[in-house]
């Protein structure tokens, strides 16, 4: 599947939260090919920042040939992208990386942070498969993913930090029961690392198999640089996030 | 007679290129990663990933950070040796017309000359030495700041190989003119430069360092003033073809290292950018040509009118 850079127009960029935005891009070709887990690597027309932003593609519409971003505001590139309207060029470039393996029957997806963005098109990919999602983050403010997991999942779990949403606590509190009722026999997970590392610690107990999503530092994005390396603990060649990657088997990398 | 095929060919210390438009080491892997979006047998050269004896893994931690107009990188070397891209890597290379060119970096004088009889085989068009990593057996004083070291190589590298030898000259010296002068005297077919300037990025949050290495080398837009000024230095001085590097994102970009005394440049930083930046200026620069009603790119070079 060859990759592409296209210029291309944003169709809307609308806020979600304070910090947090959607980004709608034309890309017809990068929609019709992209599976679950791809990412594409976002350049803004002008000359800074210089480098592109890697951005998960949370969904896509192949009819309209469009992508959904959804990103938070962190720094430098992604407030730049943040002032961007409605028909400005942007450069895409995609889809790139290895989505997640979909051969399972049950499948749970823990979601923590943006990290809960991929897993809507996951679970878009999932169906009619009956699919059980835990989201994680730090408030209620956090949480607005619910809506956008409509008629995807079978069963939402919320867990926050603060309690002020669903079960005060970490995703992997409860995971336990959610496993007890359940007879899961996959886990996709992605979002912050230490979360990652205790679900897929959980998993390898559990013996349920578990994919994980990595983020790393990207120039390239498609493999000739070697900023976004990481440990390979089943060989001793490094895995780049970005081709090998970013979705791997956890005890490939964690 | 003069087509727009022939108006960008050149040929680099033998080296026949069809455009003289490269690819930086390390910015553009093995040219296999960019076939999605550059005809590799469209490309002048391609000049592959820092290679070392032994595979090497790199450096732990953040490997890159951007900075105005430009990134910090500390990749570290990270190769899979030289015997498996002999092995594994350039049998796939071979299918490409394209003249392959492999960048090495050694931990000692004679490492330089080991990788480079090693590499004296049919499918490699010349090696281009990378003198920016620390000399073990001196004490880790960087081969590519000492004109003594810098030229021991060469002449190391000389003795061990039948093909063209590019040594790459580190910008983080004080007179990059007299180093030049040395690796030329040693026998360098070629000069390429610059490499990194190093840098460093800290921040203000954690109090840290960004880069996993804590300095790193400074590459795209910020140094182009700089690399074109070097190159020009340099270019009063020696007699060996010049490959420029440092910056080039356009066409425009690119010229300017041709009048400043460049006979073909490389892209590096830009490749992440645009994956197909070096198509893009070696088509930029023809079209310039047609403009100016030039016929040939080598009617650029060192052409540069500073009045007196
Ligand atoms: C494959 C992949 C998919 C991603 N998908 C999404 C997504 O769907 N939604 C989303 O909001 N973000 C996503 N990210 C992270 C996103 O790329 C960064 O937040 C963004 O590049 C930050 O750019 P900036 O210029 O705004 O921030 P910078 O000014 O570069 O940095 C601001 C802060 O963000 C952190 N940061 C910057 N880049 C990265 C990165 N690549 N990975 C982790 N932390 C980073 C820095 O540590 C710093 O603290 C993804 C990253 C990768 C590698
Ligand atoms: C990520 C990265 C890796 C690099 N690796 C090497 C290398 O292995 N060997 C080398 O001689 N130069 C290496 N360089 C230097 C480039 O080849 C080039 O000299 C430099 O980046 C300046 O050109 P640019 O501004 O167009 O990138 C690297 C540069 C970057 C950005
Ligand atoms: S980002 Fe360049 S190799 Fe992964």
């Amino acid at each position: 599947m060859p990759k592409i850079a296209i210029d291309t127009t944003i169709v809307e960029n609308k806020s979600i939260t304070d910090d947090v935005k959607e980004l709608i891009v034309y890309a017809p070709k990068i929609a019709q090919q992209a599976v679950p887990g791809q990412f594409v690597h976002i350049k803004i027309a002008t000359g800074e920042p210089l480098l592109r932003r890697p951005l998960s593609i949370s969904n896509v519409n192949v009819e309209a040939g469009t992508l959904s971003l959804i990103y938070r505001i962190v720094g430098k590139g992604t407030a730049y992208l943040a002032n961007l309207r409605t028909n400005d060029e942007v450069n895409c470039l995609g889809p790139l990386g290895n989505g997640f393996d979909l051969t399972c029957e049950r499948p749970l997806l823990v979601g923590g942070g943006m990290g809960t963005a991929p897993l809507i098109f996951l679970a878009q990919r999932l169906n009619p498969r009956t699919t059980t999602v835990l989201m994680g983050g730090r408030n209620k403010a956090e949480m607005f993913w619910q809506p956008m997991y409509e008629g995807l999942a079978k069963e939402i779990h919320i867990t926050t930090d603060d309690g002020s949403m669903g079960t005060k606590g970490f995703t992997v509190s409860a995971l336990p029961e959610l496993v007890k009722a359940n007879q899961f026999d996959r886990i996709f997970v992605c979002g912050p690392h230490v979360m990652m590392e205790a679900v897929a610690k959980f998993a390898k107990e559990h013996e349920i198999p578990c994919q994980v999503s990595l983020e790393k530092y990207m120039a390239c994005g498609i493999g000739a640089c070697l900023s976004c390396t990481c440990v390979n603990k089943l060989g001793d060649k490094r895995k780049k996030v970005c081709t090998d990657g970013p979705v791997f088997w956890a005890e490939e990398v964690l | 007679m003069l087509s727009s095929e022939t108006m960008l060919e050149i040929d680099i210390a033998g080296i026949k290129m069809k455009n003289p438009i490269m690819t930086g080491s390390g910015t553009f892997g093995f040219g296999e990663e960019y076939s999605d979006f550059v005809d590799l047998n469209k490309i002048g050269a391609v000049v592959v990933k820092g290679t070392t004896l032994l595979p090497r893994c790199g450096n732990d931690g953040v490997r890159i950070a951007e900075t105005p107009s430009g990134m910090l990188n500390c990749i570290g070397l990270e190769n899979p040796g030289v015997e498996h891209f002999l092995s594994d890597i350039l049998p796939r290379l071979k299918k490409y017309d394209v003249p392959i060119i492999v960048n090495v970096s050694g931990n000692t004088v004679e490492e330089y000359g080991q990788l480079a009889k090693i590499l004296d085989v049919y499918g490699i068009a010349a090696v281009e030495l990378n003198v920016s990593c620390p000399n073990v057996k001196e004490g880790g004083i960087v081969f590519g700041t000492n004109r003594d070291s810098a030229a021991a190589v060469v002449r190391e590298v000389k003795r061990n190989t039948s093909k063209p030898v590019i040594i790459k000259l580190s910008p983080n010296v004080t007179d990059i003119a007299d180093m030049a002068v040395a690796v030329e005297e040693a026998g360098a077919d070629a000069i390429s430069m610059i490499n990194t300037l190093i840098g460093m990025v800290i921040d203000v949050d954690t109090w840290k360092p960004v880069l996993g290495n804590i300095t790193g080398g400074l590459s795209g837009p910020a140094v182009k003033p700089v690399a074109v000024r070097m190159v020009w230095q340099v270019a009063q001085v020696v007699k060996i073809p010049i490959i420029g590097m440092g910056g080039i994102m356009t066409a425009e970009d690119a010229i300017e290292f041709f009048l400043a005394g460049a006979s073909a440049v490389a892209i590096g930083t830009a490749n992440f950018v645009n994956p197909s930046a070096v198509e893009d200026v070696a088509k930029g620069i023809q079209e310039y040509l047609v403009k100016k009603k030039l016929t040939h790119v080598s009617q650029l070079i060192g052409q540069l009118k500073v009045n007196k």
